[in-house]
């Protein structure tokens, strides 16, 4: 991937909970177009909070997240498939096209692109209780895809998924990423899930949240065992581990 | 055959009750006036019959504009608390009061209110006031439990409020509106019946003041005959709900797929 100009701006962000709770304290972070950002960090650290003010969901109390190009066309892709369950995979992976009153058509032509891209070419008609974990989060990103976003933000999609399907959907994020010249915000606690996927990993400490280390990771990490990969994953856990403790 | 089990074992008891019933009276040879036999009950409900069914179809108008008028209301109360925290914390206690203060205590001041020569509506108003609350607590329960990431997401692609409304809020709320007005339906059948009650002679022509009217002339078989019209029509709006209810769930939510195990 090549990577662009600046997409996104964190500057000393930080966010207050009604309940009192400090999740961000002068979080500040920059993503160039065409980058695959990881943002690790420990649970609870405000990993999802960053991502939902990065998605203009939330607005911080301090600090600004900015887009200095216009803002780009985001998909949201959250830990849990939220899924409508009285809708059929179609109709979900339609939702964003159908809330820009994208004629029926057309949105469903590309709600089936979508559903096709990731392995789901069949199941339009299918409802979610039909659909396995995995499956389900298909038809989420898919969803997310629909609206040919620029900027994909992932908040842990694949934390509650086994080893085989996490892996499969990773190789899938990948050929995505690198197909449609994405850029991707992803929202992780696993060192070795961001060794593999990310070509630049954010280090958090733990809350109230902040950016401990920016990683930017060598390239030739073509498998999950290849020597370059465990190396990177080496040298996150050390990051991650001296967050913990800073 | 666990369905076909499903409908013998009920007609099975009802036949051996209503067997025992038929022998007791005979056997102890109880007065109509105090008991009638089952089979009196049969003659009764087949010699009143045409005058049964009108009665039947009053009470049926009434139960019927008052459910729609409840479920109109309901819905509208509803969507309005969803959409304003401030329009469900000034309304709601009073839709509390409405439905804890016994309908048949307002039931005359109603009457009174809109007046004996518009005595069906009347009939409807009181109806629609016993049905009307199920309908809001479960729509206002459904309204409020949609998932927040999902409303989040449509927030995300710019959606109305109307959109999410209409696309989110309403159809993940159905199971529970439809919960309400299977609640709903039984209340404004027994709303319809109070209000008969109430409105009492000359006024009233439902199955309620056939009930009134056999009791004050001993004809107990008639009452009972009427008793049991009511009784298979509240059954009978209960199963057309749950039908409803099942039609509409059946691809997707667990209380429909569980019909099925």
């Amino acid at each position: 991937m090549t990577m662009g100009g600046l997409l996104l701006s964190a500057h000393h962000v930080s966010k207050r909970f009604a309940n009192g709770t400090q999740a961000l304290r002068d979080l500040s972070f920059d993503v160039a177009a065409g980058e695959f950002v990881s943002l690790l960090g420990p649970s609870g650290c405000g990993k999802s909070t960053a991502l939902r003010l990065a998605a203009g969901l939330l607005v911080p109390d301090a600090g600004s997240i900015a887009y200095p190009g216009s803002k780009p066309e985001i998909g949201f892709v959250f830990q849990d498939p939220t899924l409508m369950p009285w809708a059929d995979a179609l109709t979900n992976a339609r939702l964003p096209l159908d809330l820009k009153k994208v004629a029926r058509r057309e949105a469903n032509d590309r709600a089936a692109r979508a559903l096709a891209r990731v392995g789901l070419a069949g199941f339009e008609h299918v409802y979610p209780r039909e659909l396995s974990g995995g499956m389900k989060m298909r038809v989420s990103i898919a969803r997310a895809l629909a609206a040919q976003p620029k900027l994909l933000l992932l908040d842990e999609p694949f934390a509650a998924l086994d080893e085989i399907t996490r892996n499969e959907l990773g190789d899938d994020l990948l050929r995505l990423w690198r197909a449609d010249g994405l850029t991707v915000l992803f929202v992780t606690h696993s060192a070795a899930e961001s060794s593999f996927l990310a070509s630049r990993v954010l280090v958090m400490t733990p809350r109230p949240g902040r950016i401990a280390a920016d990683i930017t990771l060598a390239s030739g990490r073509d498998s999950r065992l290849a020597p370059p990969t465990i190396e990177a994953q080496r040298a996150i856990s050390a990051a991650l581990n001296t967050a913990m403790v800073a | 055959m666990k369905r076909a089990a499903d409908f013998a074992f009920p007609v099975l008891l009802a036949a051996l009750l209503l067997g025992a019933w038929e022998w007791a009276v005979a056997h102890w040879q109880v007065p109509p006036y105090v008991l009638p036999a089952p089979s009196a009950i049969a003659r009764a409900f087949a010699g009143n019959f045409a005058s049964l069914m009108a009665s039947l179809a009053s009470t049926l108008t009434v139960t019927l504009e008052a459910f729609a008028a409840a479920c109109l209301l309901g819905v509208a109360t509803a969507i309005g608390f969803s959409q304003s925290r401030l329009l469900e914390r000034t309304l709601y206690p009073y839709a509390v009061i409405l439905q804890v203060t016994p309908v048949v205590a307002i039931a005359p001041l109603i009457l009174i209110w809109v007046g004996f020569e518009r005595i069906n509506l009347a009939l409807v108003i009181i109806a629609t006031l016993v049905a009307f609350f199920p309908i809001l607590a479960g729509a206002t329960l459904g309204l409020k439990s949609a998932d927040f990431n999902l409303i989040d997401l449509t927030r995300l692609y710019g959606a109305s409020r109307a959109q999410i409304l209409w696309r989110i809020r309403l159809p993940g709320a159905l199971p529970y509106l439809l919960s309400g007005m299977k609640t709903a339906g039984g209340l404004a059948l027994i709303g319809a019946v109070v209000a008969e009650f109430v409105a009492g002679s000359g006024t009233a022509t439902g199955l309620a003041w056939r009930i009134v009217e056999s009791g004050n002339r001993l004809e107990i078989a008639t009452l009972f005959a009427a008793l049991a019209l009511l009784a298979a029509t509240g059954v009978l709006i209960f199963a057309a709900l749950s039908l409803l209810e099942w039609w509409l769930l059946r691809r997707w939510h667990e209380s429909a797929l569980s019909d099925r195990a």
